[in-house]
């Protein structure tokens, strides 16, 4: 750092301007430019039941995203989210054989969700493991029980109801599952901006010594944080076996690392402290439109996936490169 | 300096969608042909029949697509902006015959064709379903190819794609049926290797080390024959352990020459990508129906008649060896 970081602004920026700088508007103006794009390079993109059909790319990544933001503000992480789907799946397929009916399906779904939520939770908070050692472990061992118990077998038969969370529709194009994506966002923007949890999430994340000797309950936060995320997983297991209609152990493979891109790309610190669920919300719609866009297009998947990585990188890159050197 | 920097991004994105074009025109049929995986030979081979089946019958348009991994997942984005592009029919190669019907019967009630080629799907997801061959012969065949190098007997293992891989796992039950026409051949083990070449690789080194007296890998799978036919090389067993199964004539010419593969069958997915392109135009445009005991022509490749589940097999399977391979390494 040179002399000149050193100097005392004469003036702090307006909060008008702030906001306008912030990696929120960005995003939002990256958003904009691909709705424009894509409106302009297909012309069956605007149309309200392709674009409802466009959401399911991404409501239940962003459903755990969500969770996944607050986890990773507060410094941790959870790379087992898609192997907890396919648990959860599998613990509902092989319920759907004893005759549960839709209700129990539902509660077996996020039970499972909670208790690989709670596990990795314990591991961490009780044991005292880094997470992301846990979680890469629970990832193959949750994945792993659901490849024991099917093999090559796929749980069918669920019943009619039951499709519902994955397959209709609350109002005209609005899906159940958007439905969701809204609810949930809105919850876990209250959470993390509006209540004292949030903001010792944010405390966490920045200082958890500090957070820790200012009477914050660190362990605990951090507990409940993994509660969420299973319990989180578990609404999305149950949201895409629906729209399945269908379990293998394959379900949801390597979604992990397009919910930790979701949450990054939505301006939360990898490194932790900082972040926002607006931001998610944005970089999840953001990745959605990317990837319909270009399949309507039929540009092959490996472009698209491409093209995303490109996107995080020059997202993280602009403001950075924007403010001159950044502050890091 | 910092405004221009955002006008040159908005510019960019703009010059991005001018860059892609705009759609065909609406006049042309269009038939989206959706695989497994894109880059693999085998489909890419089934492509380039179905634009052979395109010239042919003019006026129509091949979309050539399908997701990047295996997952079923991936393949339902594909499908949805299929449906919302309108295209006119959809002949599939199923990640997963359960998980795509209910995208694919979302298809069918917008109008579209849909029929499944290669690996298929539930009854209720398509109109009807194009086997390659037929399983029962296929399982044979792989055995088949093992045992007639193996005249006193011997060990065999079986390297598959994915355990979730639907035909995969249909030939090997059908082999399993079989086995007590080849007596003294035993099968010591079945392996995965998710149709990843380094996997396969490992998988194979695992098979020769637990199995010191191998005699045969069978890999009924195109990437996975490729790598064991490697892992043999690599391990100085050419001569000793023979790799057999299914694959492409261009990627095992190697291993047919260094003699880590005396030979192997495969279809000619040329002529699958043909046939089931030629099928789906004439569903599409109501020259033929699908339904039990129905003839549905496919070109130059005659025609099928349909079974009770609306399926049936294109052609037996080939045998590929020293013989022929030449002639075939540059076709596919």
């Amino acid at each position: 750092m040179n002399a000149s970081d050193r100097n005392i602004p004469d003036r702090l920026r307006s909060p008008f301007e702030r906001r306008l700088r912030s990696w929120e508007s960005l995003l939002l103006l990256v958003a904009v430019a691909i709705f424009v794009a894509n409106s302009l390079a297909s012309p069956y993109f605007l149309d309200a039941w392709n674009l409802s059909d466009a959401t399911f790319n991404f409501t239940e990544k962003a459903m755990i995203a969500f969770a996944m933001a607050l986890l990773i503000i507060s410094g941790e992480i959870d790379l087992s989210v898609a192997a907890i789907i396919a648990l959860a799946s599998t613990a509902m397929g092989a319920a759907v054989q004893f005759g549960v009916p839709t209700p129990g399906l539902v509660l077996v779904g996020l039970a499972v969700g909670l208790a690989c939520g709670a596990f990795n939770g314990l591991l961490v908070t009780r044991v005292g493991l880094p997470s992301i050692v846990v979680t890469i472990g629970t990832l193959s061992l949750f994945r792993g029980i659901s490849y024991i118990v099917l093999g090559d077998q796929a749980y069918r038969g669920y019943p009619p109801e039951f499709a519902f969370f994955g397959q209709g529709y609350v109002w005209w194009v609005i899906s159940f599952e958007l439905m969701m994506f809204a609810l949930l966002a809105l919850a876990f923007g209250i959470l993390l901006h509006g209540t004292n949890f949030g903001r010792a999430v944010y405390a966490i994340g920045n200082n958890a010594t500090g957070a820790l000797f200012s009477g914050i309950r660190v362990a605990r936060v951090k507990f409940i944080l993994f509660l969420l995320t299973g319990l989180m997983s578990g609404v999305a297991a149950i949201c895409l076996t629906s729209r399945l209609g269908s379990t293998r152990p394959s379900i949801a493979f390597a979604w992990e690392l397009e919910i930790v891109t979701m949450v990054v790309l939505g301006g939360v610190s990898i490194l932790g402290g900082s972040g926002s669920i607006p931001g998610v919300v944005i970089a999840a719609v953001v990745m959605g439109l990317v990837t319909f866009g270009l399949g309507l297009l039929n540009v092959p998947g490996i472009v698209m996936s491409i093209v995303i990585g490109a996107l995080l990188i020059s997202v993280i890159a602009l403001p950075r490169l924007w403010t001159g050197r950044g502050q890091s | 300096m910092k405004r221009r920097t955002f006008t040159s991004i908005l510019a960019g994105f703009s010059l991005a969608a001018g860059l892609f074009g705009t759609a065909a025109a609406a006049q042309d049929m269009r038939i989206a042909l959706v695989v497994k995986a894109l880059g693999i030979g085998f489909f890419e081979a089934a492509a380039e029949g179905a634009e052979e089946a395109a010239a042919e019958l003019g006026n129509l348009e091949v979309i050539y697509t399908g997701p990047t991994d295996t997952t079923a997942e991936g393949q339902i984005e594909v499908i949805n902006s299929l449906i919302a592009q309108g295209v006119d029919a959809i002949a599939i190669s199923a990640n997963d015959p359960d998980a795509l019907v209910p995208a694919l019967k979302k298809a069918m009630q917008r109008g579209i064709t849909v029929i499944s080629w290669d690996s298929g799907v539930a009854e209720e997801g398509r109109q009807m379903h194009l086997n390659p061959s037929s399983n029962a012969l296929i399982g044979n065949m792989i055995i088949k190819l093992a045992a007639d190098h193996l005249p006193d007997g011997g060990q065999v293992a079986v390297l598959s794609a994915s355990a979730t891989a639907t035909n995969q796992n249909t030939w090997i039950a059908e082999m399993n049926k079989v086995m007590g026409n080849y007596p003294g051949i035993e099968v010591v083990a079945t392996v995965y290797g998710d149709d990843l070449a380094d996997k396969s690789y490992r998988e194979a080194q695992g098979l020769m080390q637990s199995y010191p007296d191998l005699d045969a890998i069978i890999a009924p799978t195109s990437v996975g024959i490729v790598a064991a036919a490697q892992a043999v090389a690599d391990a100085g067993k050419i001569g000793e352990i023979n790799v057999t199964g299914l694959g492409l004539p261009s990627e095992m010419a190697g291993a047919i020459e260094s003699g880590a593969s005396r030979s192997f069958a495969i279809w000619n997915p040329i002529d699958l990508g043909y046939s089931a392109t030629m099928i789906a135009h004439a569903l599409a445009t109501g020259a033929a129906t699908a339904a039990p005991g129905a003839e549905i022509p496919m070109g130059r490749m005659g025609s099928i008649t349909l079974d009770d589940t609306n399926a049936a097999a294109m052609a037996d399977p080939f045998i590929y060896d020293s013989t022929n391979i030449d002639q075939f390494k540059s076709i596919f």
